[in-house]
């Protein structure tokens, strides 16, 4: 079970050049020796070109679906005859359902990790995680009754729904991996806490914009516990790192 | 003295069994552990997939063998479970992908130098330098893309440099077609070669078919699919060496006679200690299987299985870096050609494959684009850019 102070120990990692000099010198014979030559070599345009078309001739995601209840239509059409787009909002919502949905999963899994590493946090009690977790969970739920009441449907995967799924692929594998220690956890905890807590400050402002003034304050009270959140796993954060610092 | 074939028993096949907790054990560490570690897992996870493969294949052939064919193929399977699960999750495809075009190198090379028949080694020695190529049009995908250095996963093993311009790789199947071996004369170990490129390139094409669409990025996934469409080539080369005269218990045979020789191979080079003991597990499975395979041949063709492949295994697969010699053979002949199975000169390429790859080529060749200016560097060719601010 690898510990934060574990995880930073001295070893044999090969991946530098200087693991071996002998391979090293035959492998730079195909590297470009003379580093003060202008960067003739380098040409990213072809590249750049490329993905240009790609993007050109790109397909959305996909789409949004319109309100299916009377009421939420209704309102969903008297905003866009003001040049509103409730869809955008929508898509907005669903993107922090399904960010609040996944966050408290990818706890979850810190939850089992702090388990194993108990020991290594002084002070800190696993149920402030599991708090942190549930009010992911109600965070969601709060999202979803939003939908609801604009007469959308939330278990609808929107465009931004999707690219939370492709967003956060990363954090899930670096929190699940058996291999990972508390701290490698605790920051990528900390970078999920900092999109999320930016995520709410959009979702304010839109809601705002689309007159929905119950929801905007609703969700101030969120994002004042996703603020808590960030305060608290920085601080795990840190004090596990500098520790771990002080260990070795 | 290597390894006898038929004084060990080997694990007998009611003994072969696997929890699930053993299936998803713990991976190898992509930073602590020997490139050639990586390059043993993907080489025996190509050979156990193309064993599943050709146990599915001769099954749908025979109706005869398919309860031992069954038997055998679900050990097989739960075999390449336990070695392709050692490969860690850190791995992104990309890396892994590199992974794979070092065991296409280093392996292709190794073969081609202990290989007796002259027009095997040629072939294998022509297949090579495509691979080699494939490495540097990677390796600038990673760079330029993830920004990352493949020297991460090679372990300055491998040269990253350009070969046979994957450009020009794209032929007519007819160009792609090459002279199979004589069962009845070919040595064991010319069998058992071929069948080791068939598996390594076949997994290799099946992986890039797998990863390719899961890449967002336009010239991974035009790059994927241009490289795999080369392996879809090469698993065609390398197949058409084998003898298609071989019954199905001998081609069996042969299978399980070099599973056990490329687990020997690796349970001989391998430092680390607790994957050695896995290399030795299944070298005793695999003893079993040839074994049980070995007395099919006699109830069922009358004959004994050592005519087919020998008393003992050949010596075993060096894993180390063949640079000198992919060098060597780099400056010889990156200008050969296919015509038909023969090889030939730049200006004997048949019309054939040049049309062919004019269209393909004719919106665009992705392994151009991506690795247009490219040299690598240690720490990715932004650190020359740096140099230059």
């Amino acid at each position: 079970m690898p510990t934060s102070t574990a995880s930073t120990r001295l070893g044999k990692n090969r991946t530098g050049m200087q693991t071996s000099p002998a391979l090293a010198k035959a492998m730079l014979e195909n590297a470009e020796e003379d580093v003060t030559e202008p960067t003739a070599s380098f040409d990213g345009q072809a590249l750049a070109e490329m993905r240009a078309s790609y993007i050109r001739d790109a397909d959305p995601l996909g789409s949004i679906p319109p309100p299916t209840t009377a009421k939420g239509a209704a309102k969903s059409g008297a905003k866009m005859m003001t040049g509103k787009r409730p869809q955008a909002f929508l898509d907005k919502l669903g993107e922090r359902l399904a960010y609040e949905r996944g966050g408290a999963r990818l706890y979850d899994a810190a939850i089992a990790k702090f388990l194993a590493h108990a020991s290594e946090l002084r002070g800190v009690n696993v149920e402030e995680l599991r708090q942190i977790r549930d009010e992911e969970v109600a965070h969601a739920l709060l999202v979803q009754e939003c939908i609801e009441q604009l007469g959308a449907d939330p278990t609808v995967q929107t465009p931004s729904a999707d690219l939370v799924g492709v967003q956060t692929m990363g954090l899930l594998q670096a929190v699940t991996d058996p291999r990972t220690s508390l701290a490698h956890t605790l920051n990528t905890l900390l970078a999920a806490e900092l999109i999320d807590e930016a995520g709410w400050e959009i979702l304010i402002a839109m809601a705002e914009n689309m007159g929905q003034s119950d929801m905007a304050a609703r969700f101030r009270e969120a994002e004042e516990r996703e603020q808590e959140h960030v305060f608290k796993v920085r601080g795990w954060y840190e004090a596990l790192t500098v520790e771990t610092e002080r260990l070795v | 003295m290597t390894l006898a074939l038929f004084d060990d028993r080997g694990t007998p096949l009611d003994r072969q069994r696997f929890t699930w907790r053993e299936l998803a054990g713990k991976p190898i560490s992509k930073l602590d552990d020997d490139a050639f570690t990586r390059v043993r897992v993907i080489l025996m996870n190509g050979i156990e997939s193309e064993q599943v493969r050709f146990l599915h294949a001769a099954a749908r052939m025979n109706g005869e063998h398919r309860l031992p064919l069954a038997q055998v193929r679900r050990i097989e399977h739960h075999q390449q479970t336990m070695v392709n699960w050692l490969l860690g999750a850190d791995h992104s495809p990309l890396e892994t992908t590199i992974g794979y075009e070092q065991v296409a190198i280093e392996i292709t090379a190794a073969l081609a130098q202990q290989e007796p028949d002259p027009y095997l080694a040629q072939t294998y020695r022509f297949g090579l330098l495509e691979d080699f190529d494939h490495m540097y049009r990677y390796a600038a995908l990673m760079d330029r893309v993830e920004g990352k250095d493949a020297n991460n996963i090679l372990q300055s093993y491998t040269d990253i440099a350009p070969g046979r311009p994957t450009v020009v790789e794209h032929r007519a199947p007819e160009n792609d077609l090459r002279k199979p071996f004589d069962r009845r004369t070919a040595a064991p170990i010319t069998k058992m070669n071929a069948l080791t490129l068939v598996a390594a390139e076949h997994q290799t094409h099946d992986y890039y078919m797998h990863v390719g669409p899961l890449f967002a990025d336009p010239v991974a996934r035009q790059l994927y699919a241009e490289i795999a469409s080369i392996e879809e080539q090469h698993v065609t080369q390398y197949e058409s060496l084998l003898d298609p005269t071989q019954t199905l218990l001998e081609q069996w045979l042969l299978h399980e006679a070099n599973e056990a020789y490329n687990y020997y191979s690796c349970v001989q080079s391998e430092p680390n200690s607790r994957i050695k003991a896995i290399w030795e597990r299944m070298l005793d499975y695999e003893l079993g299987h040839l074994r049980f395979v070995g007395e099919l041949m006699k109830k069922h063709e009358r004959r004994d299985p050592v005519e087919v492949i020998g008393e003992r295994l050949p010596e075993p697969i060096p894993f180390e870096s063949q640079r000198e010699f992919v060098r060597a053979t780099l400056a010889k002949e990156v200008d050969l050609r296919a015509d038909g199975p023969d090889y030939v000169s730049l200006e004997e390429e048949p019309q054939s494959s040049i049309d062919y790859r004019n269209h393909m080529n004719s919106e665009g060749s992705p392994s151009e684009t991506v690795s247009k200016g490219y040299t690598w560097r240690p720490g990715t060719e932004l650190t020359r850019q740096a140099v230059n601010l």
